[in-house]
């Protein structure tokens, strides 16, 4: 109205028309998230374990949403209402101490943490990397290495081996042996799971499953050097029936994985293209951990002190 | 004859190396000239090279990591224009072998260069005058730590001109930084110049703690010293603790490269997991140094302009120490992923989380201080009270790496990029800069222009959270850390924001930058003439601004928290009947020529030229035994003098 | 601005403090600290040790390469130096110059055996294949005890040098004072060496 506002200059702006930049602000910034969050990555889970773990990270972060929120709220609220401006603020420039307070101050953290420590606990346990999962299907192993830049998958009970490809049976359990041939890595396929390092001269012990067929992009994680970009593969869920088929596909193609064809996989190269081979030594792997694969003669580099991993159940 | 080096080394055929060398090189040699043709080589050398006094070394510590600050940055936002740019097939303008430099410089230069220095530099201008100390406990010692730190920032810009730098990331993991696959110098580069700094950074927190626990103003009692105090002091028994194992990882690391050695390669039974072990153990007490002190800062800031004590004043020391000791009890959180078992993953899990107990509490009382206060803002408060939101976001993001499970989904993704720079920039850096615009005054004799500064405040909270929410977003997507090309198109737009978020921030440090140069100019308008420009609450205000070279003619006698505020309920003193004669230490110049040396053998040492190596150490020997000979290393201040240079202070001020 | 009841509460008499501490005070605190920074500079090549000693790549052992009489004889020798130095201190803090110099010269060569012993069992196991680069193990090995070694040379550099300052300018406070530092420097050399040949030597010879 205009008498008020010539009475009010102060108010000439009104909050509605702030309120609505603010608004409009907001949904342009929203909209980058919503073009970038088709589901993919971790927050498109595919297996068991994937879902357990995205699970526990929506659960953790609402319990300490609960703290959080609040604590900014008053945070922003105490700062704006106790400006020393405003008049109807009780100023009591003595209030340094109060036992209660405290109590409350030093509880509320401990109480959250006692909370996620038991949770932490018990999920580090049931997601432990080396823990099989449970199934009425047999795992099937896979031995994975990582080189400079590409990933080799050996399949030791079928004798066979990929490059930059892993081919699983969904619903089965796959129990991967790892090992690098080079600098540390990390293996990771997000929508399936816990990603874990491989370290020359030592295997590390992982165990996923996919639900369902499907194609779940995988990576590393860990920079290995100028072609760690392109260290990316599909790890491909075929349904279980078919899985034998392919395996016997790959078994009538291609060339063998010989000791001089490995040699050759380990001069650095990048953004190579998937391929497969159709026959391995099922202990290329063990040699690759020893670092005699290349060099049969050479004595044992020594000893790793992590653990063995566990061998998988029929294993 | 020169190792290694030749003229190779000089990366004429790589435009971006070639043309920013050359734009330093000019400037500095600009910089150079104008000192040389004003006549400010005697000044310089008299005030500032050669000083050993905590304020001007404080002052020069907070300038480099200024000046780093902006180097580090120009990395940063290179890199987040690679990854906006270089989506799908595109390749960008940065090739790997630049990226991986780009990123490792990147982060070396912000931890070690940036907030080391900026912490440091703080902890050396406050803490004597907060004390009521008149020098630090080793002046000479405190300019050889700065200058060594100095030096070694150095080293590393040299890299850009002559060789590279490591292309390994920040923390430099073996075996990708062993001879097998770092052969060139770039990693050399990397290891001398932080062992040289690392140095510096032992002395300075040996220094500090005997400051601390050795010279305080009759009267302070332990519970009696401002909570910055206690956070420094916690900040530096940290660095006495954890600095010398990242000493000794590079020594090892050292050997491994330059005598063939075996601790870490692939080889003849070495442990690369070893060397991650030893790097956490000494990079997880580090955060914690840097953020310490920061979290004094805010203690100091928001106390005083919510015209308040902090509340619970015992608490946040408690809180302190838990902190400074449990910060060495999590240092396998870094590297869950590397499968330690489910126990150990556990057990250091928790720990990680109970760190949030004293952190929280923290949180609290700064809170239940502006409860009740009458809080005044300006850019320190603003910054503040961004940190108290920020930093509990980031904390909250924390925690979440901190259960195994979930770090197993987004370790070395974008997501734990996104959380450090959440809790770094959030609470280190809007730290060093609220403590920047609250003792700027102090330091030189003006306050900076408020409008500027809440300016840069505005546009580094708007720049960082642009920069980085989409990050956390992104790592859940999938994308890791250290990509130089994205093969993810739907990745872009929240790339996009992220460089936006970049240019934001760029933004705000041209407010800072801009803020400094309009204070200079219009000092006049805003000199602090009473010493006490913020009604403060502890000693460092109750000196000139700038203070006196001795700090205090006559040493306070403390009798409670809050000296400050007791002194003036009481009423200023009058001047002293009498002046006793005090003791100030001379200038020396040992500092700046050991760090010369330093650099020279570091310089070497890299490029493989003996010679010289042992001609540096021959003459750093030489320096130090000149040194530890010297007799006179005090001057005397008569009483009379005393007086004089009292009274016309007091003077001054009355006039004023 | 009234502190609160709880910071009024009448303190204790040991949580107020006197005052700046007197230069001696501070020096000898201020270099304590520095020597428990380098032990635990040590602390992590011990750790280092322990983690490498079995990874000896096929190559020497400790059990094979270890000859346990030398390192009694050197540990004999670095002990009694430490004992030799304490008793030059106390000829300082007497103001004895004859015997202050004969106590650091009797210092001094005992760490010189100590050095010449250490720096022959380095030669032999060097000439007899076992170098650093052989292992982790002995890269590990030369490393912890080399770096004790290079203390002990850098002590020995600084005994001289003191003696010296001593013989230059007599038993003045701060040459006093530069002394302590030096003894202090010393005798944690010679803890260092005790944690040495307990986890090397008699550990690594079983």
């Amino acid at each position: 109205m205009t008498t008020s506002k010539s009475r009010h200059p102060g108010l000439r702006r009104p909050a509605t028309s702030r309120g609505s930049w603010v608004l409009r602000a907001l949904a342009l910034g929203a909209l980058p998230f919503l073009a970038s969050c088709s589901r993919a990555g971790v927050i498109d889970p595919q297996g068991p374990i994937a879902a357990a773990e995205w699970l526990l990270m929506i659960n953790a972060t609402e319990i300490m949403l609960v703290v959080v929120v609040p604590v900014i709220l008053a945070t922003l609220g105490v700062a704006w209402w106790f400006r020393a401006s405003n008049k109807r603020a009780n100023h009591d420039p003595h209030f340094a101490y109060e036992g209660s307070i405290e109590f409350v101050t030093w509880s509320i953290p401990a109480l959250v943490v006692i909370l996620l420590g038991g949770v932490t606990w018990i999920s580090s346990h049931q997601l432990d990397p080396r823990a099989p999962i449970a199934s009425n299907t047999q795992p099937l192993r896979v031995d994975v290495v990582s080189l400079d830049w590409k990933w080799l998958f050996i399949y030791p009970d079928q004798r066979i081996a990929t490059v930059n490809q892993l081919v699983i049976p969904a619903g089965t359990p796959v129990s991967f042996r790892l090992t690098s041939a080079t600098v540390m890595n990390a293996f990771f396929v997000p929508q399936l799971g816990s990603q874990i390092y491989t370290m020359a001269g030592m295997a590390t012990s992982l165990n996923l499953l996919a639900d369902k067929p499907g194609e779940y992009p995988g990576l590393s994680t860990n920079f290995s050097g100028d072609g760690f970009a392109d260290m990316r593969f599909i790890a491909t869920a075929v349904p279980q029936g078919d899985f034998a088929g392919w395996v016997a596909k790959v078994q009538g193609q291609g060339s063998a994985l010989d000791d001089a064809g490995y040699a050759q996989l380990t001069k650095p190269s990048s953004a190579v293209p998937p391929s497969t081979y159709r026959a391995v030594d099922p202990n290329l792997f063990g040699r690759i951990v020893d670092q005699t694969a290349l060099d049969p003669d050479k004595a044992r580099a020594g000893n790793a002190w992590c653990p063995p991993a566990k061998e998988p159940a029929g294993g | 004859m020169l190792g290694r080096l030749t003229w190779d080394a000089i990366p004429f055929n790589e435009p971006i190396p070639l043309v920013t060398s050359i734009v330093i090189i000019l400037g500095a040699l600009g910089v150079l000239a104008i000192i040389t043709l004003k006549g400010w080589w005697p000044y310089l050398w008299r005030e500032w090279l050669t000083s050993v006094d905590h304020k001007r070394i404080g002052v020069m510590y907070v300038f480099l990591g200024l000046v780093m600050l902006l180097r580090g940055f120009a990395d940063a936002i290179m890199m987040r224009s690679q990854q906006a740019l270089a989506v799908g097939g595109a390749q960008g303008y940065l090739p790997p072998e630049h990226y991986d430099q780009i990123f490792s410089a990147h982060g070396t230069i912000m931890i070690f260069f940036v907030a080391m220095p900026l912490i440091v530099g703080m902890m050396n201008f406050i803490v004597p005058l907060q004390l009521g100390a008149r020098d630090v406990a080793f002046p000479v010692l405190n300019s050889v730590s700065f200058w060594l730190t100095a030096s070694a920032a150095l080293l590393i810009n040299l890299s850009l001109f002559v060789g590279n730098f490591a292309r390994t990331g920040w923390m430099n993991y073996p075996p990708l930084s062993e001879l097998a696959f770092s052969p060139d110098v770039g990693v050399d580069y990397y290891l001398w110049s932080l062992q040289i700094s690392g140095i510096g950074t032992l002395m300075a927190g040996v220094n500090m703690v005997a400051t601390i626990l050795k010279l305080r103003a009759p009267g302070m009692g332990y519970f009696r010293m401002p909570v910055f105090c206690w956070t420094s002091l916690a900040a530096s028994m940290l660095i006495i603790a954890a600095f010398p194992i990242l000493t000794a990882t590079f020594v090892m690391q050292l050997l491994d490269r330059y005598v063939g050695m075996h601790f870490f390669t692939n080889d003849a039974g070495g442990s690369a997991m070893m060397y991650v072990n030893l790097f956490w153990l000494w990079g997880h007490p580090e955060v914690y140094i840097l953020v310490l002190p920061a979290f004094g800062v805010y203690s100091e800031v928001i106390a005083t302009f919510s015209g308040k004590p902090l509340f619970g004043y015992r608490s946040m020391v408690l809180a302190t120490l838990a902190i400074c000791v449990l910060s060495f009890m999590v240092w396998l959180h870094h590297f869950f992923t590397m499968g330690a078992g489910a126990d150990v993953n556990a057990f250091f899990g928790i720990m990680s989380t109970i760190i949030a107990v004293p952190t929280g509490v923290k949180i609290f009382n700064w809170l239940f201080t502006m409860f009740q206060g009458s809080v005044r803002f300006n850019t320190a408060v603003l910054f503040s009270i961004g940190f108290m939101v920020t930093f509990v976001i980031g904390g909250l993001t924390g925690v979440l790496l901190a259960v195994p499970p979930v770090d197993f989904i987004v370790h070395n993704t974008v997501f734990q990029v996104a959380h450090f720079h959440n809790v770094i920039i959030g609470g280190v850096l809007f730290g060093m800069f609220a403590a920047y615009n609250y003792w700027f005054p102090k330091a030189f004799g003006f306050t900076l222009h408020d409008g500027w500064g809440k300016a840069s405040f505005w546009c580094w909270l708007v720049g960082f959270y642009l920069a980085f929410m989409p990050l956390y977003l992104l790592g859940m997507l999938g994308m890791p850390r250290r990509m130089q090309h994205i093969p993810d198109p739907n990745w872009q737009p929240l790339l996009l924001v992220a460089e936006l978020g970049a240019i934001v921030i760029l933004c705000g440090i041209l407010c800072v930058i801009v803020q400094l140069f309009v204070s200079i100019r219009t000092r006049d308008q805003r000199r602090d003439l009473t010493g006490d420009p913020w009604d403060g609450r502890t000693l460092e205000w109750a000196t000139t601004s700038p203070p006196p070279a001795y700090n205090f003619a006559v040493l306070p006698e403390i009798e409670g928290l809050d000296a400050f505020c007791a002194m003036k309920r009481a009423g200023r003193p009058a001047a002293p009947s009498a002046y006793e004669a005090i003791e100030v230490p001379r200038n020396s110049p040992t500092g700046f020529m050991m760090a010369f040396f330093a650099s020279v053998i570091g310089f070497a040492a890299i490029w493989h030229i003996w010679w010289l190596v042992i001609l540096g150490l021959l003459a750093v020997a030489v320096i130090a035994a000149v040194f530890g000979w010297s007799e006179d290393r005090e001057h005397e201040i008569h009483a009379e003098e005393l007086a004089r240079m009292e009274s016309a202070r007091a003077g001054a001020e009355r006039i004023a | 601005m009234t502190v609160t009841a709880i910071d009024a509460a009448p303190l204790p008499p040991e949580a107020l403090n006197p005052g700046p501490a007197p230069t001696r005070t501070v020096v000898a605190y201020g270099f304590w600290i520095f020597l428990l920074s380098d032990i635990i500079m040590f602390s992590g090549l011990f750790a280092a040790y322990a983690v490498l000693w079995q990874h000896t790549a096929g190559g020497p052992t400790g059990r094979e390469l270890f000859d346990l009489p030398n390192v009694f004889i050197e540990t004999a020798c670095l002990l009694l130096s430490s004992y030799t130095c304490g008793l030059a201190a106390l000829s300082a803090e007497h103001r004895q110059a004859g015997r202050f110099y004969l106590l650091e010269a009797m210092t001094f060569v005992l760490g010189a055996a100590f050095l010449f012993i250490e720096f022959s069992e380095f030669a032999g196991m060097v000439a007899k294949g076992a170098g650093p680069s052989r292992s982790a193990f002995l890269s590990a090995f030369f490393t912890l005890v080399g770096m004790h070694g290079a203390h002990v040379t850098s002590g020995l550099l600084l005994l001289l040098y003191m003696v010296a300052q001593v013989a230059a300018k007599g038993f003045r406070p701060h040459v006093l004072r530069r002394l302590l530092c030096f003894s202090l420097f010393w005798h944690a050399l010679d803890i260092i060496w005790v944690g040495v040949f307990t986890l090397v030597y008699l550990i690594g010879a079983r």
